[in-house]
């Protein structure tokens, strides 16, 4: 029965040409979870960094460097997160040569020199521009003072939000799986076509009574059986890995995936409906993703563009896809949180496959 | 199965160039019995794979009548690619899968046809069912393709340029599989440029040139209009002292020569009696003093054909240096 069923064996060669590949394989599931986990480490919750500081040696710079071990000590002696002091970095202090020190700030090598003057005061250099050299200056200076016998008048406290769900991986995640669902419908189905057509495939294919939509289903088919495989395994490693939380309801996530992959498919569809050299639908592909990478808000937000852009931002459907697993995933949203984003999607899937079967060139 | 397999009438097919309209196909009137095989001959560029992709559906005419099997294209081309089979000039099948992989998908899309095992049989292939396409050899990918034109059981196949690039071995090897398709009463039209197969594989050959058909006839019939049976080739001494080479209008009136054209490198006679012939071109040489440095003779192939139809040889890469001008008493051009 299936032996006889041209969807079905459509179906397998796309299935096979895929697995038959190790490198492909590799290319989509193996480096999406490289970059996430090479990503969450680069930006796991770490204690804060050194300062790096360059003293001049001159009179008084004794004193200076004393209340500064004395510092990094009690740093050092306070076990409980929930002193104060342990939110304050440790400061690597050096006792240097005027010469030697500026000559380290000019180069970038110390972001802050510190030089000490008569009676007691002293003096920052530094690089304004450099925002860590701002930094630096604001917390030397402070644990200068409080050596000296400042006290603060007005007792704070700091309240760190590290829990899963509101760090950068549990951002990242979502914004990986869209990202991934992009690739693949282009690649996946845009450059396969382009494939088939310059191997004159299609052409040899249109000289059969294959049905054609048979043709077309059959590689959507596809790429919704290599898109789930996909969203699971970059799921569990969010789950699993880094403890990301899945608060909304799964079977959204994987309804929104979905939606996304198909309307990924159908502007590879769009790509590839006339183009006849590789080289020509690679060119295509980079034009449509690389916007999308930029303004996507796939490895930062996309509220921090312009205004003015918000809108084209919005009708993108990476930035629906993205957003639209974000908020289900880390924020619990229901389906009529996402139903706008959901529209947009279907949107683009309408209009890429009307336009694409209109165009498309067989030979 | 009164009707034929092919009819065309006044075919024309044009393309936009750059300096005017390209004429592909010019005019072809063509009629293709039921189980014969017919060949299209042509040198590159003769509008060939044009033809056969119209006749195949794939390409659209700028005018003219097509009917395949009684039907025509745009009407009922469902029914007509149940019903025929084809090989395009260049297909790659794709690398990873298997021989037996790619014949069964193609089996899928007709609706009755052979047991994908019968026809990889057929064209020789069984030890490679389960090898992927990138480990074939150029000439078993093309009996792959072959196969894949067979699978849905076809009354007529079309086959574009199938041995091109082939070595011998698998030229017979292919011409054995048309033959026996041939032999099963089904109809098989051919384009090539390799008139030796043309000669022994075809029931008709249509030699074409800038997309018109110039002759028309079975292999046998074409050599018989040269009028001569026989060609005599023979160069002269280069270190010859005398001062100028004869001129090809010289040996026309020798006995039996019917025609004389210059070759790369001598002259070639078409005669009607080699045994009268050669004495004569002896003497007349003799007689000039000049020596000869080869002589053969052979039969007439559908290469003088083309040769003397048009001036040129059938494939550029044949006496591409020089192109011989045409036979001198029926010139064409
Ligand atoms: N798509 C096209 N656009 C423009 N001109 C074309 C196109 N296809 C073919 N031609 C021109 O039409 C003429 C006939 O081409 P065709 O491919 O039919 O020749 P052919 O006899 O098959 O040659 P070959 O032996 O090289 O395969 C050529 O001059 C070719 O340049
Ligand atoms: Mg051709």
């Amino acid at each position: 029965m299936l032996e006889s069923s041209p969807l079905f064996q459509l179906y397998l060669v796309r299935l096979r040409d895929f697995y038959r590949q190790p490198a492909r394989v590799f290319w989509v599931y193996g480096f999406p979870t490289l970059m996430a986990i090479t990503l969450g480490f680069a930006f796991r919750n770490r204690p804060p960094a050194p300062i790096q500081l360059d003293l001049v040696s001159a009179p008084g710079s004794g004193a200076i460097k004393a209340a500064f071990d004395a510092h990094n000590t009690r740093l050092r002696q306070s076990s409980s997160a929930a002193d104060p002091i342990a939110l304050t970095p440790p400061i690597d202090v050096a006792l240097r040569d005027r010469d030697v020190a500026m000559r380290r700030l000019k180069t970038g090598k110390t972001p802050l020199v510190l030089e000490p003057g008569p009676n007691d005061s002293c003096s920052y250099h530094y690089d304004p521009t450099r925002p860590e050299a701002s930094l630096a200056r604001q917390t030397v200076d402070d644990v200068l003072q409080e050596a000296a016998g400042r006290s603060n008048p007005r007792p704070v406290r700091d309240v760190q939000v590290t829990e899963p769900g509101s760090r950068y991986i549990d951002f990242l995640i979502p914004g990986l799986i869209g990202l991934n669902s992009m690739g693949g419908g282009l690649w996946g189905v845009g450059f396969l076509l382009v494939n088939f057509r310059v191997a004159k495939l299609l052409k040899r294919f249109v000289a059969t009574p294959m049905p054609r939509r048979d043709f077309l289903l059959a590689l959507l088919g596809a790429r919704l059986t290599f898109v789930l495989p996909d969203l699971a395994v970059l799921l569990a490693l969010g789950v699993w890995m880094f403890g990301m939380p899945i608060r909304g309801s799964l079977a959204l996530v994987v309804a929104l995936e979905i939606t996304g992959a198909l309307a990924f498919a159908g502007i590879g569809l769009l790509v590839a409906c006339r183009a006849t050299t590789t080289e020509a639908v690679s060119g295509l592909m980079n034009l449509v993703m690389l916007p999308m990478w930029l303004l996507s808000g796939v490895f930062f937000s996309s509220e921090r563009f312009p205004e003015a852009l918000q809108p084209v931002i919005k009708a993108l459907p990476l930035t629906q896809l993205v957003g639209g697993l974000r908020s289900v995933m880390l924020e619990g949203a229901g389906v009529v949180d996402v139903a706008p984003a959901l529209a947009i999607l279907v949107a683009w899937t309408v209009v890429t496959f009307t336009l694409a079967l209109r165009f498309f060139r067989w030979s | 199965m009164a009707e034929c397999a092919i009819q065309v009438q006044n075919l024309r097919k044009e393309y936009p160039g750059r300096s005017g309209p390209v004429h592909a196909v010019n005019g072809i009137d063509l009629e293709i019995q039921r189980g014969e095989c017919f060949g299209l001959l042509g040198p590159n560029g003769a509008g060939k794979t044009t033809t056969v992709e119209i006749l195949e559906g794939l390409n659209r005419p700028t005018s003219g009548a097509v009917q395949v099997l009684g039907l025509e294209w745009g009407e009922s081309d469902r029914a007509i690619r149940e019903r025929i089979g084809v090989t395009l000039q260049e297909t790659r099948f794709p690398d990873k899968e298997t021989v037996r992989e790619i014949v069964t998908l193609f089996r899928s899309f007709y609706s009755r046809g052979l047991d994908p095992m019968e026809v990889i049989a057929r064209v020789a292939l069984e030890s490679k069912a389960t090898a992927f396409v990138e480990q074939l050899s150029g000439g078993q990918q093309q009996r792959l393709a072959v196969a894949i034109a067979l699978v849905g059981d076809p009354e007529i196949v079309f086959l574009d340029e199938p041995t091109t690039g082939l070595d011998p071995q698998s030229r017979r090897q292919l011409w054995d599989v048309i033959r026996d398709f041939r032999d099963r009463g089904r109809t098989v039209v051919l384009t090539t440029h390799y008139m030796d197969e043309a000669e022994r594989l075809c029931d008709r050959v249509a030699i074409i040139d800038h997309g018109q058909i110039i002759a028309l006839g079975s292999p046998a019939e074409l050599i018989a209009r040269m009028g001569g049976e026989h060609i005599v080739e023979f160069a002269l001494d280069s270190a010859d002292g005398s001062a100028t080479p004869p001129t090809v209008e010289s040996f026309l009136t020798l006995d039996s020569v019917l025609a004389a054209r210059t070759e790369a490198d001598g002259f070639a006679l078409t005669v009607q009696a080699p045994h009268r012939a050669i004495p004569a071109l002896l003497d007349e040489l003799e007689r000039g003093g000049r020596p000869l440095a080869r002589l053969t003779t052979r039969h007439v192939s559908l290469e003088d054909v083309f040769v003397a139809l048009t001036g040129r040889h059938l494939r550029d890469d044949e006496n591409a240096r020089d192109s011989p001008p045409p036979m001198k008493g029926r010139r064409r051009f």
